[in-house]
């Protein structure tokens, strides 16, 4: 929403770490990470890595217990009343008393938009997802890929500078799953916001990222950031998923995974 | 034959039809067996006392009626409000749940001769603060559920959304109550009649329907107190229904499903 200069980082984290105080848990440690403006991060490693820690500490949904973060070059907290992200969770999240479109206005409607602007954005954002036909219906007259798109809709209402998604297809069949993933990235590509994506998928994580960052678990830590040199997220199309660059990064990505600690949790689908 | 139609026409029908027949077997065996009057009236005999003291039980109803929907009415609201109190405030909610769970054991009627005194013989007062306590009950013990129904995700969508209390509780908390809210009151409804009409057998102001069963049971014309006691049944239906389809509008869900059934 806010004019935001092009080279500003989108998050910058120095030395972060986590530790929650039931039971001691270090959740994170000295994390280092930069995603930059318009970039595609994902984050990967087997379950207890703290990769949707992190990402819950970039949305100051949590405060980190040690080093510094920083959103669009403030502070987490401040990104966050200022709306500088969009949002989306393993569950849809959907408001199962309100209406699909009603559901994409929400952000919209709490932050003061008037409604004949919300519903041109909310009929904008369904036709993006392909769902302008369900704008009346109520979530649970949905199916879980409709719905989980029509979260992606609601995090994209402000059109923020950078999405925040963790494990959005977690949920969904492999069939789904690859569509909707096609469908993020050609969005990305319309849209231009930096992303930080939480996954267990090594294919998912390698078809949409520019960056995928392997993580281990006790303490979750960056074990390595590996670049995907496979074109921007417009060139990224089906035939992407049989070519054998693809298969390379697959590879360099379950290799960096083993190196760490045992890849319990992590698919190789 | 297996339509919506049909099935409706079953779902209505059956129970009618069991009605006529336990009424027909009523009947005939008051009837045929002789039972007498003070022991089981027939139905038609009740029927006719209905018919005769109409302008009467009409009244009744209206005047019974009006006190129970007062109490449901208070009842609710004062019920509502301090759930939500309880919710905010932790202190509060410690503060009453002792004073609440009392409420819940004691029987609300036995407070009847109290509060009649309290109140004085010639108010509806008495009446109308024990169908409120017997409502307020189960409005605060639902709602209170209720107000803890929201789900961590969406707690986590307000935050992100830098949602201010009011708005959290405009958005989530109160709609995610409402189905608990209305469950609450409609156990209550019945609860506000029993409690005005039971009153009544404690004294006060005549003319409701608790005080003219008492008085024609007393004064030997069963068939009478019989018919006062159908029209006891009615206000409680009446009550009953009025909040179910109270429940059933105010949930935006079960009236779309409704129009989608329809169109199809």
């Amino acid at each position: 929403m806010s004019p935001l200069d092009e080279t500003t980082d989108a998050v910058v984290a120095t030395g972060v770490g986590k530790v929650f105080p039931a039971g001691n848990v270090t959740a994170l440690e000295g994390v280092d990470l930069v995603v930059r403006s318009g970039e595609f991060v994902s984050l990967i490693g087997p379950s207890g890595c703290g990769k949707s820690t992190l990402l819950r500490l970039i949305a100051d949904l949590d405060a980190p217990t040690s080093g510094t973060l920083t959103v669009f070059g403030k502070s987490a907290e401040k990104a966050r009343i200022d709306q500088d992200y969009g949002i989306a969770f393993q569950q849809a999240g959907l408001l199962p008393w309100r209406t699909v479109s009603a559901n994409i206005e929400l952000p919209l409607e709490l932050h003061g938009v008037g409604k004949a602007a919300r519903k041109q954005r909310s009929a904008e954002l369904l036709s993006l997802v392909g769902l302008t036909d369900f704008a009346d219906r109520f979530p649970d007259q949905l199916s879980g890929g409709m719905q989980q798109r029509i979260a992606i809709a609601r995090a994209l209402a402000e059109q923020p500078s950078l999405l925040l998604m963790d494990e959005p297809f977690g949920a969904l069949d492999e069939m789904t799953r690859e569509r909707m993933q096609t469908e993020l990235s050609n969005i990305c590509a319309e849209t231009g916001a930096a992303v930080v994506f939480v996954t267990h998928s090594i294919p998912e994580a390698v078809f949409l990222s520019d960056r995928v960052v392997v993580m281990s678990p006790r303490p979750g830590r960056i074990e390595t950031v590996l670049s995907m040199d496979l074109g921007s997220a417009s060139e990224r199309a089906e035939s992407l998923r049989e070519d054998t660059a693809f298969f390379e990064m697959v590879t360099a990505v379950r290799e960096a995974l083993h190196q760490g600690a045992p890849a319990r949790g992590v698919d190789d689908r | 034959m297996n339509g919506p139609a049909s099935s409706a026409a079953l779902r209505i029908g059956a129970p009618v039809a069991l009605g006529v027949v336990v009424l027909v077997a009523w009947q005939l065996l008051v009837t045929l067996a002789g039972i007498d009057d003070y022991l089981l009236p027939s139905p038609l005999s009740i029927v006719e006392q209905m018919i005769e003291f109409w302008p009467a039980l009409i009244a009744a109803i209206a005047s019974t009626g009006l006190n129970a929907l007062i109490g449901l009415v208070v009842g609710s609201i004062v019920g509502i409000a301090a759930a939500l109190v309880a919710s905010l405030s932790r202190f509060f909610d410690q503060l009453t749940a002792p004073i609440v769970a009392a409420l819940a054991v004691v029987p609300i009627v036995a407070l009847a001769p109290v509060l009649n005194t309290m109140f004085g013989a010639d108010s509806e007062v008495g009446r109308r603060t024990m169908a409120g306590l017997a409502v307020f009950v189960p409005v605060f013990i639902n709602t209170l559920r209720g107000l803890q129904q929201t789900r961590p995700v969406h707690r986590d969508l307000m935050r992100a959304y830098a949602a201010t209390r009011p708005q959290t509780l405009r958005v989530l908390t109160l709609p995610a109550a409402r189905g608990y809210i209305f469950t609450g009151i409609r156990i209550a409804s019945s609860l506000a009649v029993i409690s005005a009409l039971v009153a009544e057998y404690f004294g006060g102001p005549r003319g409701g329907l608790g005080s003219l069963i008492s008085t024609s049971a007393s004064t030997s014309a069963y068939a009478r107190a019989w018919a006062y006691v159908v029209g006891g049944i009615v206000l409680g239906l009446i009550f009953f229904l009025v909040t179910a389809a109270l429940e059933r509008l105010a949930s935006p869900m079960s009236r779309s499903l409704t129009v989608t059934g329809r169109s199809k």
